[in-house]
C-alpha cells in the first residue's frame, strides 16, 4: 500500500504540475487581438494588479453579483487556502513559524472548507437555475472536495492516525524513498481523493484558478487610444489594405 | 350572471406567446410587453418559452457577398469543430472562457433576455454552454472519454439550431461578464459562435444585408451620397428656420478640421436626428470646422457583432480612408453605443485611429491628426470640453417642460470610456445634460452605471422578427424608467446610442409610454445651446 500511495502521488505530482504548467503556456502563447477589459477598467498596469488582487483574494465580481454564492464560495476557499498552509508542516522540517502560526487557524478553517462546500452542493440542489446549469461532473466535484475534507476532519477529531509516520512518508518521498504509511482505512481514503483531485485538476473546470489571471476581460489595461495593440496573426491584414 | 357552463373569455396568462407555434414569418404572433413586476424577482425557469419566430436565415447572396459559404456546408459538423479549434488559437478569451466556468451560478439571473423570457438558454452560462458542450466533447479528454459526465455533447443539427436561436437571442451587452468572478464575457462565445456559424453558411439575415450596404453604399442604411447631401440641405434650412443661424451641415469638405462619423440612423430617423442637428449646432457655436463623409456616412460596425475580424476591419477602414483623404485633423464619433466600442477600443488595432504606434501602418496616419485631442474623441467628449472651456452657452430653461433620466447605453457602459479617467463613460455624458437641463433624475443603481440593462436591440438584434424578443428583453429597463415615471414623473430618457434609440421608440408604447419619451444628450443640447447669430 505503501508503494501504491508513493507511485499515485509521484503520478499525479507529475500530471498536476505538467499539465497546469501546460495549460499556463497554452493561455499565455494564445493572442488577445483586441482590447476588451470589461469597464470601467483600470488605466494602468498597476491599477490592473490592483483589480487582479481584489478579484482573487476577495471574490470583488462575485460579491456584485450574488451574495449567497459569495459568502459560501470565498468560505470554502479561504478555508481551503489555510488548510492547505496548514498541510505544509508534513512536508517540512523543521516546520516554519508561519506554518506553525497558523496550526489552530488550519484546523478550524477545516470546518469553514467543508460548510462552504456543504452550502454551494446544497444550492445545486435547492435553486432551480442552477440545478438546471449543474453536470454530474459539478456534483462529482463537490462530493470529491467535500470527502476530502470530511476524512480529513475525521481524523483531526475522531479517529486518529499515526501523524508522525504519514509526516516520515511523505518527507521520504521527497528524497526518493518509501517509508511506510500507516494503514487506516481513513488516510487512504483520505489520500486516494487527494491524488484524484491532483489528476483531474488540468482537465477540470479547475482550471479557473490560472484561468482567472489570464482572463482579457480582466487583466486588460485600459488604453486603446493611447497604445497600439495588435496580435501578430491580426498584423498580417494590415499588408494587405 | 352567466351560466356556468357557458364558456367565458378569459384573459390570456402572461405566457410566452405562441410556444408550439411553427416557427415561420407567415405566424402573426400578438406580441405583448410581461407586465411590471411590484419586487424584480428571478423569474422561474420556462424551457419552453419560445420567442417566435425565429432569427431569419441570410440568403446565399448576402452570405457570399461576405466571402462566407451561401448555404450549409456538406461535412458542416466536422468543419464547425475545426473552426472552433482555429478560433481557440486565435482568440484568449474564447479559450480560457470555456475552461474556467464553474457553474457557479452568479450569472445566471444576470440577462435581460432571462428576466424577460425566463427560459433557461438565456442564462449566460447556459448560453456559453451551447459551446462549451461541444468545446468539451472535441477538445477536453474528460469529454472525449465521458461525455454525459461532463454535459459534452455532439456537435448535432439540434445543437446547430440551438445555436442559431439563442446566439441570436444575445445582445452581446457584457453585462454578465461584470458579475462573473473569471470574467467570463458572454459575448465573446456568441461572436465566436457567429464566427463559427458564417464558416459553415449560416447567418443571420438582418446583419449580413447590413454588412452589404456598408460596403455597397456606404451606411447601414443604404443612404447613397446624393441622398445624403439632399438631407443634410434639407437640415440647414430647418435650423436657419428655427433658430435664425446659419448652421452648416457639410459633406465631404477637404481640409475641415474635424471628420464626425456619426450612425446612419442621425441622418433622418427620429429621434436620431435631433442630435445630428445638436452636434452641428456645438461645432458651430465653438467656430471648430467640421464634415461628414460620404465614404464613412456610417459609425456602425455590426462585423463587431458576427465576432469577424476582417469584416470589422474592413468597413473600420473606410474611416480610415476617409479622413485621409479629407485631411482631417480630429476623428469624432457620433451617438452610437457599439460604434463607440468599436472606434474606442478597436480602431487603434484596426486601422490605426489613435497613438502610440511604431508601425508605419498606423504611423502615417498619426501624422496627420493633431496629437492634441484624443483620436478618436466621442462627441460627448468634445462638448464636455467645450463646456468646461467655456465656449458654449446655454439657456438651460429651454429643456425646462423636460424631467430627464439618462440610460447608460451597454457598449458605452462596458465596453469604452470617455475622458482621462475610469468611469469618464458616465459622468461625461451626466455632466452635459447637467449643464443644459435642470431636471435630471436617476434611475436606480442596479440599472445603471456598469450594471445597466442592454435596451433590448442591441448586437444585431433590432429586425422585426425578433420583437417579440425585444419587447421581452426590454423588461427591466422599463421598470426601472416606470419607477421614476411614477414617482419623479420623468418625461425623457437620453441616450447616446443609435439602436437604443430605435429600440426605445418602438417598444416603449408596448409598456405604455409615449415613444417621444426616448432621445439623444445631443437632442437636449440641440435644445438649449445659445447660438451667437440668434434672432
Amino acid at each position: 500500500m505503501s508503494l501504491l500511495f508513493a507511485i499515485l502521488f509521484y503520478a499525479a505530482t507529475l500530471i498536476l504540475a505538467g499539465g497546469v504548467a501546460y495549460r499556463i503556456y497554452d493561455y499565455a502563447r494564445t493572442p488577445a487581438p483586441l482590447k476588451i477589459p470589461t469597464t470601467p477598467a483600470p488605466t494602468t498596469t498597476g491599477g490592473v494588479a490592483f483589480r487582479m488582487f481584489r478579484e482573487v483574494v476577495f471574490f470583488e465580481s462575485l460579491f456584485k453579483s450574488n451574495l449567497w454564492i459569495w459568502a459560501l464560495g470565498w468560505l470554502f476557499h479561504v478555508g481551503l487556502a489555510l488548510v492547505l498552509l496548514r498541510h505544509l508542516r508534513y512536508f517540512t522540517e523543521p516546520v516554519n513559524f508561519i506554518i506553525a502560526f497558523i496550526q489552530p487557524f488550519g484546523m478550524y478553517a477545516g470546518f469553514a472548507m467543508a460548510a462552504g462546500l456543504a452550502g454551494l452542493w446544497a444550492r445545486r440542489f435547492l435553486v432551480e437555475r442552477i440545478r438546471y446549469i449543474s453536470t454530474p461532473s459539478d456534483h462529482l466535484m463537490l462530493a470529491l472536495l467535500l470527502g476530502i475534507a470530511v476524512t480529513g476532519l475525521l481524523m483531526k477529531f475522531v479517529m486518529h492516525t499515526d501523524i508522525v509516520a504519514v509526516k516520515t512518508f511523505f518527507l521520504g518521498l521527497m528524497v526518493f524513498e518509501i517509508n511506510p504509511l500507516p494503514a487506516h482505512p481513513g488516510l487512504y481514503l483520505h489520500l486516494g481523493m487527494v491524488v484524484l483531485l491532483m489528476i483531474i485538476f488540468p482537465v477540470s473546470k479547475l482550471l479557473h484558478a490560472p484561468g482567472v489571471f489570464f482572463s482579457p476581460t480582466r487583466n486588460q489595461v485600459d488604453n486603446p487610444r493611447e497604445t497600439r495593440h495588435l496580435a501578430p496573426w491580426a498584423a498580417k491584414f494590415e499588408a494587405k489594405n | 350572471m352567466a351560466d356556468e357552463n357557458t364558456p367565458v373569455a378569459v384573459a390570456p396568462a402572461p405566457t410566452p406567446a405562441a410556444a408550439n407555434a411553427p416557427a415561420k414569418p407567415t405566424v402573426k404572433v400578438k406580441i405583448e410587453a410581461p407586465a411590471f413586476r411590484e419586487y424584480p424577482t428571478i423569474p422561474a425557469l420556462r424551457a419552453d418559452a419560445m420567442i417566435d419566430p425565429d432569427p431569419y436565415a441570410a440568403t446565399a447572396a448576402h452570405n457570399e457577398a461576405m466571402g462566407f459559404p451561401g448555404t450549409l456546408v456538406d461535412g458542416w459538423e466536422q468543419k464547425a469543430v475545426a473552426k472552433m479549434g482555429e478560433l481557440l488559437g486565435k482568440y484568449r478569451s474564447l479559450k480560457v472562457y470555456m475552461d474556467a466556468c464553474v457553474h457557479c451560478g452568479a450569472c445566471t439571473d444576470k440577462c435581460h433576455y432571462f428576466i424577460g423570457t425566463g427560459n433557461p438558454k438565456n442564462m449566460p452560462v447556459a448560453r456559453q454552454d451551447l459551446m462549451r458542450s461541444v468545446y468539451r466533447r472535441y477538445y477536453t479528454l474528460p469529454g472525449k472519454l465521458f461525455p454525459k459526465l461532463v454535459g459534452a455533447r455532439d456537435m448535432t443539427k439540434d445543437v446547430l439550431d440551438d445555436w442559431f436561436r439563442y446566439y441570436n437571442q444575445c445582445s452581446e451587452c457584457r453585462r454578465c461578464s461584470v458579475f462573473c468572478p473569471y470574467g467570463i464575457d458572454t459575448a465573446e462565445v456568441t461572436m465566436a459562435a457567429k464566427e463559427i456559424m458564417h464558416s459553415i453558411g449560416v447567418g443571420h439575415k438582418y446583419v449580413n444585408e447590413i454588412i452589404g450596404k456598408v460596403h455597397k453604399i456606404g451606411n447601414n442604411l443604404g443612404l447613397p451620397g446624393p441622398a445624403l447631401e439632399n438631407t443634410l440641405e434639407g437640415l440647414e434650412e430647418d435650423v436657419l428656420e428655427d433658430t435664425g443661424a446659419a448652421v452648416k451641415y457639410p459633406l465631404d469638405v477637404k481640409g475641415a478640421e474635424v471628420l464626425l462619423v456619426t450612425p446612419s440612423a442621425d441622418f433622418f430617423a427620429e429621434p436620431h436626428v435631433d442630435s445630428l442637428i445638436g452636434y452641428g449646432k456645438v461645432f458651430h457655436a465653438a467656430g471648430i470646422s467640421w464634415t461628414l463623409s460620404s465614404k464613412a456616412s456610417e459609425a456602425g460596425n455590426f462585423g463587431m457583432f458576427i465576432g469577424n475580424y476582417e469584416q470589422m476591419q474592413k468597413i473600420a477602414m473606410r474611416v480610415r480612408e476617409a479622413a485621409l483623404e479629407l485631411g482631417v485633423k480630429r476623428i469624432v464619433v457620433g451617438e452610437c453605443g457599439h460604434a463607440w466600442r468599436v472606434a474606442y477600443a478597436f480602431w487603434n488595432t484596426l486601422t490605426g485611429i489613435g497613438a502610440g504606434a511604431n508601425d508605419p501602418f498606423a504611423i502615417q496616419l498619426q501624422k496627420q491628426l493633431d496629437p492634441n485631442y484624443k483620436q478618436p474623441s466621442h462627441i460627448c467628449e468634445v462638448t464636455w470640453d467645450l463646456i468646461q472651456a467655456g465656449r458654449l452657452k446655454f439657456n438651460k430653461e429651454a429643456n425646462d417642460h423636460r424631467i430627464v433620466t439618462f440610460h447608460d447605453s451597454c457598449n458605452v457602459a462596458r465596453g469604452s470610456r470617455m475622458g482621462d479617467y475610469a468611469g469618464g463613460q458616465f459622468e461625461i455624458p451626466r455632466n452635459i445634460i447637467k449643464a443644459v437641463a435642470n431636471h435630471y433624475v436617476e434611475m436606480s443603481p442596479d440599472t445603471t452605471h456598469e450594471r445597466t440593462f442592454c435596451c433590448g436591440g442591441g448586437g444585431g438584434l433590432l429586425t422585426d422578427e425578433l420583437l417579440d424578443l425585444r419587447v421581452k428583453g426590454a423588461l427591466p429597463r422599463m421598470e426601472a424608467l416606470n419607477r421614476i415615471v411614477q414617482h419623479d414623473g420623468v418625461n425623457f430618457m437620453a441616450t447616446i446610442c443609435a439602436i437604443c434609440k430605435a429600440q426605445f421608440t418602438k417598444v416603449l408604447p408596448y409598456y405604455g409610454f409615449k415613444m417621444s419619451m426616448v432621445g439623444g444628450v445631443h437632442q437636449l443640447v440641440s435644445t438649449a445651446i445659445v447660438l451667437d447669430n440668434e434672432q
